[in-house]
């Protein structure tokens, strides 16, 4: 499982219930549900993931993963996480109060935009950064948001919400392997991960 | 034989005991339930699987009729290392109440007067003919479904199972269905039960003795077919090509070659099928609306009453239940809290395609069931 997810597994109580948006092939909601007893439910849009995870023994709805947590009744999840697809949401503010309202935490996780190798490329080259973690070129990109640590802790706060727990990461190849940055993490960290809550 | 099937198969019958009683408060005499198994019931009698057909199917779902060429209309779903795979389910299929496959519908004897029911035979619902079922599965002594599946007025058949014996169904896999019929799907029902009954040989039901109504009859199924195309099937499948012929004939024979297909279906179907049956069973589709069951209760919230886990699956050129309606009932599963599944299949065939060969139905029904043997095992 990459790095990351591993993270985010840590995190979550074992027998509670966790709704994962984005879930892609099931790979963290497998682990959860087979090695941490927890109850999962997925969405994705993608057919093939779709199909993977039902595959897998997994519960998962193909969708829009905005409109479809609107049908679920408040505090349905104890979890809910939003992994690497922040920089997607049209509207996160509408989504983060929308996913406090179901889960009574959220996991969030997205690429680093001030990571210094994005810095540097802006700095000496002068051109959009691409990485691992941002490999896209402005024209095909499907992230319509540039994110950063320091941008993120505003944002739940100005929203509102409380940042309960924090991690900053540094992955390497592809993702699988990594380790917890605690000094200038908004340089050094590909990934930020937070647990928000009221 | 072919390799994977269950091999040599019966039809069986069921005699009910006693009256009937239906969802319009009328009463049936002398029920009898078609039916066929596959597979072995386990001691804990926890692989229960019940196919349910759409319109025109019948009891005979897999394998092969003693002389017979043709395999059971779900060869291809169900047998052994299939999706339903009979070496792990037992797998049980009836012919609905109301058809013509063996099960009593209008074609059959009314014992009071010896002579066909005709149109004296009861307006039945969706409901009845899932209380047929129960009546059978009673029988059997089976007290748990693993799964209830089935497409079109088959998966309807799965969801009021659902919300109906909630405690019996441990999960539902309705197919290219919907929870409520849409003004769609009923005006092209009425379409087909106004060309039966403007046939001149139908006479009001009563034509068993007499010429059939077959070319009403014949019409009401290629109405039928178009809806269980689509747009995409149709021009993949014949385009503006012409039948067997260079250039338009100028006159009203099958010039084109869906004209041909349409009154190729029509004609076949007429062989096997019965008019009445065909009125019945539209119109208990047409009443089908979840939110409205049961009657006694009609403040009831959809699915409120349900426990069951779903897999609902939709197909993306379906336009007769569309993907909306499948997600219709998606939301309600879901603000009921019940674990739900939902997958839009991408197939170009229209409504037709559950039945159909595919890969991801395939896996997506197997994988299900996979899930659901592990817990209905830890749940009881």
């Amino acid at each position: 499982m990459r790095f990351d997810l591993e993270v985010i597994s840590s995190w979550i109580k074992p027998g509670s219930r966790v709704l994962d948006l984005g879930c892609g092939t099931g790979d963290l909601l497998y682990h959860l549900k087979n090695f941490r007893d927890v109850k999962t439910t997925g969405i994705d849009f993608e057919e093939t993931n779709i199909s993977r995870c039902v595959d897998l023994g997994l519960s998962v709805i193909q969708g829009d993963i905005n409109e479809e947590v609107q049908d679920y009744a408040d505090h349905a999840f104890d979890y809910v996480i939003l992994s690497r697809t922040l920089q997607q949401v049209y509207e996160p503010g509408k989504l983060l109060k929308d996913l406090l309202r179901i889960g009574d935490k959220v996991v969030v996780s997205f690429p680093n935009f001030s990571h210094w190798s994005c810095r540097l490329q802006i700095f000496l080259q002068g051109r959009t950064p691409t990485t691992n973690q941002l490999p896209y070129t402005w024209y095909n990109s499907p992230n319509i948001r540039v994110i950063t640590l320091k941008d993120f802790r505003s944002f739940v706060k100005d929203s509102g919400f409380k940042i309960i727990k924090e991690a900053a990461i540094n992955t390497q190849k592809e993702d699988l392997h990594g380790n917890v940055i605690h000094l200038l993490p908004n340089l050094r960290a590909t990934y930020g991960i937070f647990l928000i809550g009221h | 034989m072919k390799e994977n099937s269950v091999g040599l198969t019966s039809t069986k019958y069921f005699k009910l005991k006693g009256p009937f009683t239906l969802e319009n408060q009328e009463h049936l005499d002398d029920v009898t339930i078609a039916y066929e198994t596959y597979g072995e019931l386990d001691s804990g009698k926890n692989n229960a699987v019940l196919v349910c057909h759409a319109l025109s199917g019948d009891a005979h779902a897999a394998g092969f009729h003693a002389g017979a060429n043709k395999p059971g209309w779900w060869e291809i779903m169900i047998g052994p290392g299939k999706a339903i795979d009979t070496n792990k389910y037992f797998v049980i299929c009836t012919n609905i109440l109301g058809g013509c496959m063996g099960t009593t519908g209008p074609a059959s004897i009314n014992k009071k007067t010896g002579k066909p029911y005709g149109l004296r035979f009861p307006v039945i619902t969706i409901g009845d003919m899932v209380n047929a079922q129960k009546a059978l599965l009673d029988s059997l002594a089976i007290t748990r479904l693993l799964t209830v599946i089935g497409g079109s007025i088959g998966g309807m058949q799965a969801l009021e199972w659902s919300v109906r014996y909630p405690q019996m169904v441990f999960s539902a896999i309705p197919l290219a269905t919907t929870q409520r019929h849409s003004a769609l799907a009923i005006a092209f029902n009425e379409v087909a039960r106004q060309s039966i009954m403007a046939d001149p040989n139908w006479h009001n039901g009563d034509y068993y003795e007499a010429q059939k109504p077959d070319l009403g009859l014949a019409v009401a199924r290629m109405v039928g077919h178009i809806t269980y195309l689509s747009d995409e099937a149709m021009r993949n499948k014949f385009g503006r090509r012409l039948q067997n012929k260079k250039d338009f004939s100028f006159n009203f024979d099958a010039d084109f070659q869906v004209e041909s297909y349409l009154r190729y279906q029509g004609k076949k179907f007429v062989e096997r099928f019965d008019a009445n049956s065909f009125l019945y069973i539209t119109k208990a589709a047409d009443y089908f609306d979840l939110a409205r069951q049961p009657v006694s209760d009609p403040n009831n919230l959809t699915f409120a009453n349900a426990g069951a886990k779903y897999l609902v699956v939709s197909f993306t050129s379906d336009w007769l239940y569309p993907t909306r309606e499948s997600k219709t009932m998606v939301k309600a599963m879901k603000k009921n809290s019940l674990d739900v599944s939902f997958c839009e299949i991408t197939a170009p065939w229209g409504h037709d395609a559950f039945l159909l060969e595919n890969k991801r139905l395939d896996t997506l029904v197997s994988g299900f069931l996979v899930r659901m043997s592990q817990e209905i095992t830890d749940a009881f």
